[in-house]
């Protein structure tokens, strides 16, 4: 991943110029996730061994959406390539041309199912030295195995600086300042390149996610993507079998004139107060 | 003879200003419980905390304390360090973390340097020990998974609010623990927290205010409730996205986790995106004018009625309650 920031220090160091590096090419490289649908209804088969498919509608992950509208952020206000990447079978290639309708340069499909995170990460590592990427953004999570490990276990491969539950990024040179949430608040970091981050919400707004329109969707037809075989790995981890939570019991209305009754229901009842 | 390695079960315990957080008391719990189906014991791991030997009376037998003014400030490469030195010292086989953000941000981090499996989300003790299994969320809330790892080093992360506090009669040893640690290239700049408002994931109770409320001068009475109750502030997603509350008050799918033990929903409709965040709350309590909302399908508890008579009222009755309770 250094090459290139090597070779932009050398020329300025060359020029013996004092003048800042403000933006150089950055490579990007936006992880997705392809997941079902949020109104998606879950539901397994083969005994609660696999996931029905069946009727299910495949997004990008909400949270990868973000990171990709701040990556096209980049891409146009600062000069950079975006590339994004999926691990997973052919069927998640409508989502990566989804990706690519909103603009970004090319995809990357790694072909082999997703079997757990650590699968997963070992498999983007391979990418990401391949391709020397500069900045990798991924999400905080995936709303379908909702790990919370893949973007850290990546950085911790490849030995890039991580942030996760990143509301916001700047990169400027090879220094990248991040917001993150914390519990209770949320925390500034400064970091640089190369770097990882898990990103959500706040790195860009809900009103700048871009639908994509016809010229784009036709331009994503004409880009590349490329099908790349794994490298071997093992997964850590095996789901035996999936449960759906207990069916909830009727609801007790008590009566807006009552809240008496509501309190004391909380108190005697529900033993929360 | 040659001394048998101990192979405890390691526990990372987190604290605030010095004070050690009710998850960390609620993952030693968690620790005991799988120590216990283990025969073993349980060593927590502790970075500036007071008291640490309190952890004893939840089932730790050994505190691991390190005390350095220069990680006061919490940073996951460095933590993940303390406590990859701690797991390969005690030779442990699991290690437990909670989900707060902290956990969570370094967990991924030390199951690579431990080469060991990490499950997030797991909501109850091990099913089985060997194979080890774990149920956990997954697909937001709208399912478990039971997931076996198999690697020889377990990482769980425990849910919040997911197992409770369990006491146990030991007590536990406090040692100097000063591993060495690693730079980081992630340099805490600023931090921007109310530290009088309990946190979503701290909270025992959230009280949540939706588009029901229509506008963002009206959430007086939403934290006026949250206050009597000692809770939490949080919103529905379009709330936060037209601007009426912080994105970071936004829970669902999309947005931050609820495990709390009460959730009460105001003026919230009750879209799957919304429930899926919330849905692992251990109580519910919908008021909504709209009987038909689909709130009342996923609630414990509902009123129909305008949240601008029954909130007030339900503050009223509280502060009643509580002074008869005091
Ligand atoms: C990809 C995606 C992800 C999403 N993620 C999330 C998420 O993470 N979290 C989330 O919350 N939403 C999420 N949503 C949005 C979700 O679908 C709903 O639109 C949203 O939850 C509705 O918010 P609301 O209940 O506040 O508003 P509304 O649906 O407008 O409901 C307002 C409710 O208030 C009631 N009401 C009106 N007046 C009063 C009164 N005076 N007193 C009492 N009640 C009153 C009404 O009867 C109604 O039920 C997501 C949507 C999508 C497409
Ligand atoms: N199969 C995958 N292919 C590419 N990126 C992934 C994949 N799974 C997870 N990710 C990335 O990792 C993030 C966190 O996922 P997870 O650790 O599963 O919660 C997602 O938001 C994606 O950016």
């Amino acid at each position: 991943m250094h090459s290139k920031i090597q070779i932009i220090i050398f020329i300025f160091v060359h020029k013996k110029k004092t003048f800042k590096v403000n933006h150089f090419y950055m490579k990007i490289l936006v992880c997705i996730s392809h997941v079902p649908d949020t109104t998606s209804k879950i539901n397994f088969t083969d005994n609660d061994t696999k996931f029905d498919t069946n009727g299910v509608q495949y997004v990008i992950n909400p949270n990868d959406e973000f990171g990709l509208t701040r990556a096209m952020w980049f891409k146009e206000k600062q000069g950079a390539s975006v590339d994004v990447v999926n691990v997973g079978g052919p069927e998640t290639e409508p989502t990566l041309r989804k990706a690519l309708a909103i603009g970004a340069d090319s995809a990357i499909r790694v072909n082999t199912p997703a079997t757990d995170g650590y699968a997963v990460a070992k498999q983007l590592a391979k990418v990401v030295n391949d391709g020397g990427y500069d900045l990798v953004i991924a999400g905080r999570e995936s709303i379908d195995y909702n790990g919370n490990m893949v973007p850290g276990m990546l950085a911790a491969m490849i030995d890039a600086n991580f942030v996760t539950n990143c509301i916001s990024l700047e990169v400027d040179g090879t220094s990248a300042k991040a917001t993150r949430e914390i519990d209770g608040g949320k925390e500034t970091v400064s970091t640089s390149l190369p770097l990882v981050i898990g990103g959500q919400k706040g790195l860009v707004e809900e009103s700048d996610l871009r639908i994509p329109n016809m010229r784009g969707i036709m331009m994503a037809r004409k880009k590349p993507l490329s099908v790349v075989e794994p490298t071997e790995t093992n997964a850590e981890t095996n789901v035996v079998s999936f449960e759906k939570p207990a069916p909830k019991g009727a609801v007790k209305l008590v009566d807006a004139d009552n809240i008496d009754e509501l309190v004391s229901l909380l108190h005697n009842e529900a033993k929360v107060i | 003879m040659k001394k048998l390695k101990v192979m405890s079960i390691l526990v990372y315990t987190e604290s605030e200003n010095g004070k050690l957080k009710k998850a960390a008391l609620e993952v030693v719990s968690y620790a005991k419980a799988v120590a216990d189906q283990m025969g073993t014991s349980v060593t927590a791991v502790a970075v500036n905390a007071d008291n640490a030997e309190t952890l004893g009376n939840y089932g730790a037998s050994k505190v691991l304390l390190v005390k350095d003014e220069s990680i006061q400030a919490f940073n996951a490469k460095k933590y993940a360090a303390i406590l990859e030195s701690a797991a390969k010292n005690e030779g442990a086989k699991v290690v437990v973390v909670s989900a707060s953000a902290n956990s969570k941000y370094l967990a991924p981090l030390l199951a690579v340097g431990l080469g060991a499996g990490y499950v997030s989300n797991v909501v109850a003790a091990p099913s089985s020990v060997s194979p080890f299994t774990v149920k956990h969320s997954t697909f937001t809330n709208k399912a478990f998974a039971n997931t076996e790892i198999t690697t020889d080093v377990k990482i769980v992360g425990l849910s919040n609010n997911s197992f409770g506090l369990v006491e146990s009669d030991g007590s536990a040893s406090v040692e100097d623990f000063s591993p060495s640690v690693p730079e980081s290239g992630v340099t805490v700049e600023s931090v921007d927290k109310a530290t009088d408002k309990v946190s979503i994931a701290d909270a025992e109770i959230v009280v949540s205010g939706g588009r029901g409320l229509k506008g963002p001068e009206n959430w007086g009475m939403v934290e006026e409730l949250a206050e009597v109750l000692g809770a939490a502030t949080a919103c529905s997603k379009p709330v936060s996205d037209l601007g009426w509350r912080p994105h970071s008050e936004h829970v669902g799918q999309t947005g931050k986790p609820v495990a709390s033990n009460l959730y009460i929903a105001i003026g919230i409709s009750g879209a799957i995106q919304h429930l899926a965040g919330i849905n692992s709350s251990k109580v519910k309590v919908v008021i909504n004018t709209d009987p038909e909302a689909p709130f009342f399908k996923a609630a414990d508890y509902g009123v129909v009625g305008d949240a601008f008579e029954v909130v007030p009222k339900l503050i009223e009755k509280l502060k009643a309650f509580k002074a008869a309770n005091a």
